[in-house]
């Protein structure tokens, strides 16, 4: 599997998330935001998680309008994969690659701690090393986490079982206790907690290490 | 020439911001404020052939996420 891993100014869990693919046995090449095409033959793109361009505007707005971007959204319009994690997922939704938006947490608070997620589907290549049901714990570290879609986009994310995790103890304010969605095509997945923080005996949990193997092993080469 | 941009959350949306506010001018004793709303402006500097409509465009593409944000722009 071959991933590309973007890196804005101001992205800092590139590195983290590169870890985190080459772990699971992917080859992984990092992408600068002013570069304007992926490189050949990328199966999945990771947009990491950090600050982009200082969180200005809106966090993830500038990043969004970058000249990768407009290649990543290229990219999942022709159906490939896509994760964005935390940082990266508000990217996602400034894109519109994912429906809703993120905002403040309802607390106000920055908060750093590890969670439970419910795993609501394991119909995806991202979520499909878990049952549908298992509770894991992983990560969040946001201040804009709190996930936020109108009444008919939350039943349709519903409906069409597209919301891949939610949080147990609702820690921002997300609407539905919403910690991750995909698309429609089930192939791009936005998610606020960090399964790449969990993904290594050394960080303390290792429930995120069965997305990133559950990946490898749907996007291998047949 | 200048364009002012109001950028206020939708009605509907949550603003946890504002409801900060709201409390703390409550318990300043500030009374009788029914509520808080918070937003940002932006000021534009423009060419003088920019047109209101180019400024609109910059909002949906830009200066305002029309999911959660409605926007108003002032020409002046």
């Amino acid at each position: 599997m071959k991933a590309a891993v973007i890196v804005f100014p101001g992205s800092n869990c590139d590195r983290d998330l590169a870890v985190a693919f080459e772990s699971a046995g992917a080859d992984v090449t990092m992408v600068w935001h002013k570069d304007s095409t992926l490189p050949q033959g990328v199966d999945i793109v990771g947009i990491p998680g950090g600050f982009s361009f200082g969180d200005y505007l809106r966090c993830g707005a500038i990043a969004a309008r970058s000249p990768i971007c407009q290649a990543v959204v290229a990219h999942a319009d022709r159906g490939g994969y896509a994760m964005g994690i935390c940082n990266g997922f508000q990217v996602l939704t400034e894109t519109g690659v994912l429906p809703g938006a993120l905002l403040r947490n309802a607390g106000l608070k920055y908060i750093c701690k590890t969670v439970g997620l419910k795993v609501e589907t394991s119909s995806s290549a991202f979520t499909e090393g878990y049952n549908a049901g298992d509770t894991v714990n992983i990560p969040i570290a946001h201040h804009d986490g709190n996930y936020f879609a109108d009444a008919e986009t939350v039943a349709r994310l519903k409906g069409e079982d597209r919301v891949a995790f939610t949080y147990t103890d609702n820690p921002n304010g997300s609407i539905s206790d919403i910690a991750g969605i995909l698309s429609e095509n089930r192939r791009v997945l936005g998610m606020m907690p960090h399964p790449e923080r969990a993904a290594d005996s050394g960080h303390g949990g290792t429930d995120g290490a069965a997305l990133f193997r559950a990946l490898t092993g749907a996007l291998a080469p047949a | 020439m200048k364009a002012r941009i109001h950028v206020m959350l939708k009605n509907g949306v949550l603003d946890p911001q504002g409801e900060a506010v709201h409390h703390a001018l409550g318990s300043m004793g500030f009374d009788g404020v029914q509520g808080v709303r918070q937003g940002k402006v932006i000021e534009l500097d423009l060419d003088d052939s920019a047109t209101e409509a180019q400024v609109g465009e910059m909002c949906e593409k830009l200066l305002a996420n029309t999911v959660i944000e409605s926007y108003q722009i002032e020409m002046i």
